[in-house]
């Protein structure tokens, strides 16, 4: 190892000797290193996991444009939309079709653990506006009381999810209803419901007997192809005499839900929040070793200077200590890190996980911010007077 | 051979502290040293000894007069100037000052490599000369912690010369050993210096060291109040 140092240095790898020599220590600021990563780690990872919760329900639909309420942060969010608009926006030349999206939250009371699906209501003969995946079974939903069913709800099985078929249904009682899921599509459990459901818009309204079909929760519209929805959403601002609507563009509002779970709601900034604490920990963690160390050898550094060596030296022997501990404490922090959100995302289901790029912000992270202590603690070299050697 | 002074010093006044606290160290030095030679530098504590020895050093700005450091003048000099002489300086300090993460022979490269560029197999070898020189051959990859004091010491003086210095400072090199360890370090300062032709200043009392020097030169509240020259006694 201190071979390796020499070569790439140029010069003996002191910032390597000086660290080991004192076993301990070096061992104990790895271990602080390695835990500021895991904190980081697994907020980012839940910060992301977020992002992928909080978009998931979006990719079961294929809009262009959305028209929601004004209090509508998010698609489960907010007041109804009256279905006038709808035909209003038909009249626009570039929009091609429109249908209502109804939500709400069927529950399923089981012995086992209640299931809050949070659910769809959708004309069940616009396959148009769905997801290719679910568009296939959307036919089935033209029997009353029919639902598609989310295959990795929490508390569903798998066992369970894998036997539903349209040949072999499962019936449950929600809402003094019967459903029957007749088939499953890919979801998975947020941080708001334990999965999704989809139902035909007269099943929703019959599930939900206040909610009128004249007012669904948003609008979705689809566009001619090769038009601008940005153009067509501004248009429409001025087709539509309720000012007081949301019109965006589909991909817009999925980002602004976003962007409002993580600023607005506490979730999202206590992990926002988390991230810098955990950057803090260690940039204090490895300035607190660096500097410690530089007071440590105030007298050796002394002596080199006397001898000759100049300020770049110094500076050199730090960013090299900086250096090694981000990076042999990141190995212990990423292996963590991993572990702890694998093991996270397999007891709360949420889509946790270690990715290569949250890997590499994290390694860039810690590398610089260690190499920025190293300079900050580079200061208390200037205590290191050679005269005051003799 | 080169016969210029290696050190030149006239009219040399230094000071401490500011304003009302400020306090002449120096005097009025005037001073050469001869290639080669191989100085003492004796007076009571506080006599100027070690400031004269930093200015020389470069390891203090001069304030008033001339000090000229082979061929160059160092009133006036920039610190980058400084740090580029004091390479061509060997130090030997009263405390070995090695590092303690370091083992004797790579703290013996720490003076060859001060120039950078020399090569890492040659400042090996030149460590491993040198303390061979020094007697400490079987002790190279030892870390201080692990040597004696007097051997720590030979190691220091085997950083100070590996680099080849055309002048060597000491500050009370035997101060911290016992009589055995601190006849070894003067012997062998004597016996490389004048093997190399390498001019020596050093502060003592030592009595052993004083009675092997060609020059005594004695400070007193600043001046230079004594001169012996010894030359071919030793």
């Amino acid at each position: 190892m201190s071979g390796l140092f020499q070569r790439l240095l140029g010069r003996l790898p002191i910032g390597w000797l000086q660290l080991t020599h004192n076993p301990m220590r070096f061992a104990a600021a790895l271990t602080g290193v390695a835990f500021a990563n895991v904190l980081v780690f697994v907020q980012l990872g839940i910060m992301n996991s977020m992002g992928t919760a909080v978009l998931r329900p979006y990719t079961f639909f294929k809009a262009d444009v959305m028209i929601s309420a004004t209090d509508a942060n998010g698609l489960t969010d907010g007041g109804n939309v009256a279905r006038q608009w709808l035909l209003q926006a038909l009249a626009d030349p570039d929009v091609t079709g429109g249908t209502g999206l109804f939500i709400g939250t069927v529950p399923w009371d089981r012995a086992e653990a209640d299931i809050g699906f949070t659910t769809f209501g959708i004309d069940p003969a616009r396959t148009d506006f769905v997801a290719d995946g679910i568009a296939g079974d959307l036919a089935l939903l033209e029997v009353q009381d029919a639902a598609l069913m989310d295959r990795l709800a929490r508390g569903l099985t798998r066992e369970e999810a894998a036997a539903i078929r349209p040949q072999s249904p499962r019936a449950f009682e929600t809402q003094g209803r019967t459903l029957t899921a007749y088939s499953t599509f890919a979801g998975g459990g947020g941080f708001g419901g334990d999965g999704y459901m989809i139902v035909s818009d007269q099943t929703f309204l019959s599930l939900f007997p206040a909610r009128n079909s004249a007012a669904p929760d948003h609008i979705l519209l689809r566009l001619r192809t090769g038009a601008d929805s940005a153009t067509v959403v501004a248009r429409l601002k001025g087709l539509i005499s309720d000012e007081t609507l949301r019109i965006r563009s589909y991909a817009d509002a999925g980002q602004e839900e976003l962007t409002f779970q993580q600023t607005r709601r506490p979730t999202g900034i206590i992990f926002g929040f988390g991230v810098l604490i955990g950057v803090l920990v260690g940039l204090v963690i490895v300035y607190q070793v660096l500097s410690t160390d530089v007071a440590d050898h105030l007298r050796e550094y002394a002596t080199f200077k006397a001898m000759g060596y100049g300020p770049s030296f110094f500076l050199g022997i730090v960013l090299e200590e900086a250096l090694i501990l981000g990076t042999l404490g990141f190995l212990p922090g990423f292996a963590i890190g991993a572990t702890i959100l694998t093991v996270m995302g397999k007891v709360t289901t949420l889509p946790l996980a270690m990715t290569p790029s949250m890997a590499a912000i994290v390694f860039a992270g810690t590398v610089a911010f260690s190499a920025l202590s190293g300079a900050i603690a580079t200061r208390r070299l200037a205590a290191a007077d050679p005269a005051d050697l003799f | 051979m080169d016969t210029a002074p290696i050190v030149t010093i006239r009219a040399l006044n230094h000071w401490f502290g500011d304003g009302a606290a400020r306090k002449q160290a120096l005097f009025d030095i005037n001073l050469r040293l001869e290639p080669g030679s191989f100085t003492a530098l004796v007076g009571p504590s506080g006599s100027g000894k070690t400031t004269l020895l930093t200015l020389i050093g470069c390891l203090r700005m001069v304030q008033d007069g001339s000090l000229r450091l082979l061929g160059q003048e160092l009133h006036g000099a920039s610190g980058a100037q400084l740090v580029a002489m004091r390479r061509r300086l060997g130090f030997i300090f009263q405390a070995h000052n090695l590092h303690e993460s370091l083992t004797a022979g790579q703290n013996v490269m720490m003076g060859a490599q001060v120039d950078g560029g020399v090569r890492h197999d040659r400042a090996t070898l030149a460590a491993h000369h040198l303390l061979g020189l020094v007697g400490l051959a079987g002790r190279v990859d030892y870390l201080p912690a692990n040597l004696s004091g007097g051997q720590k010491q030979r190691v220091a003086v085997a950083r100070a010369l590996v680099g080849n210095p055309d002048l060597l400072l000491a500050d009370e090199p035997t101060a911290a050993l016992d009589r055995n360890s601190a006849s070894d370090v003067v012997d062998l300062l004597r016996r490389i210096g004048s093997a190399r032709g390498m001019t020596t200043l050093l502060v003592t009392h030592d009595t052993r060291i004083l009675d092997r020097a060609d020059r005594i030169l004695t400070l007193e509240d600043g001046r230079i109040v004594g001169e012996e020259d010894r030359q071919g006694k030793g």
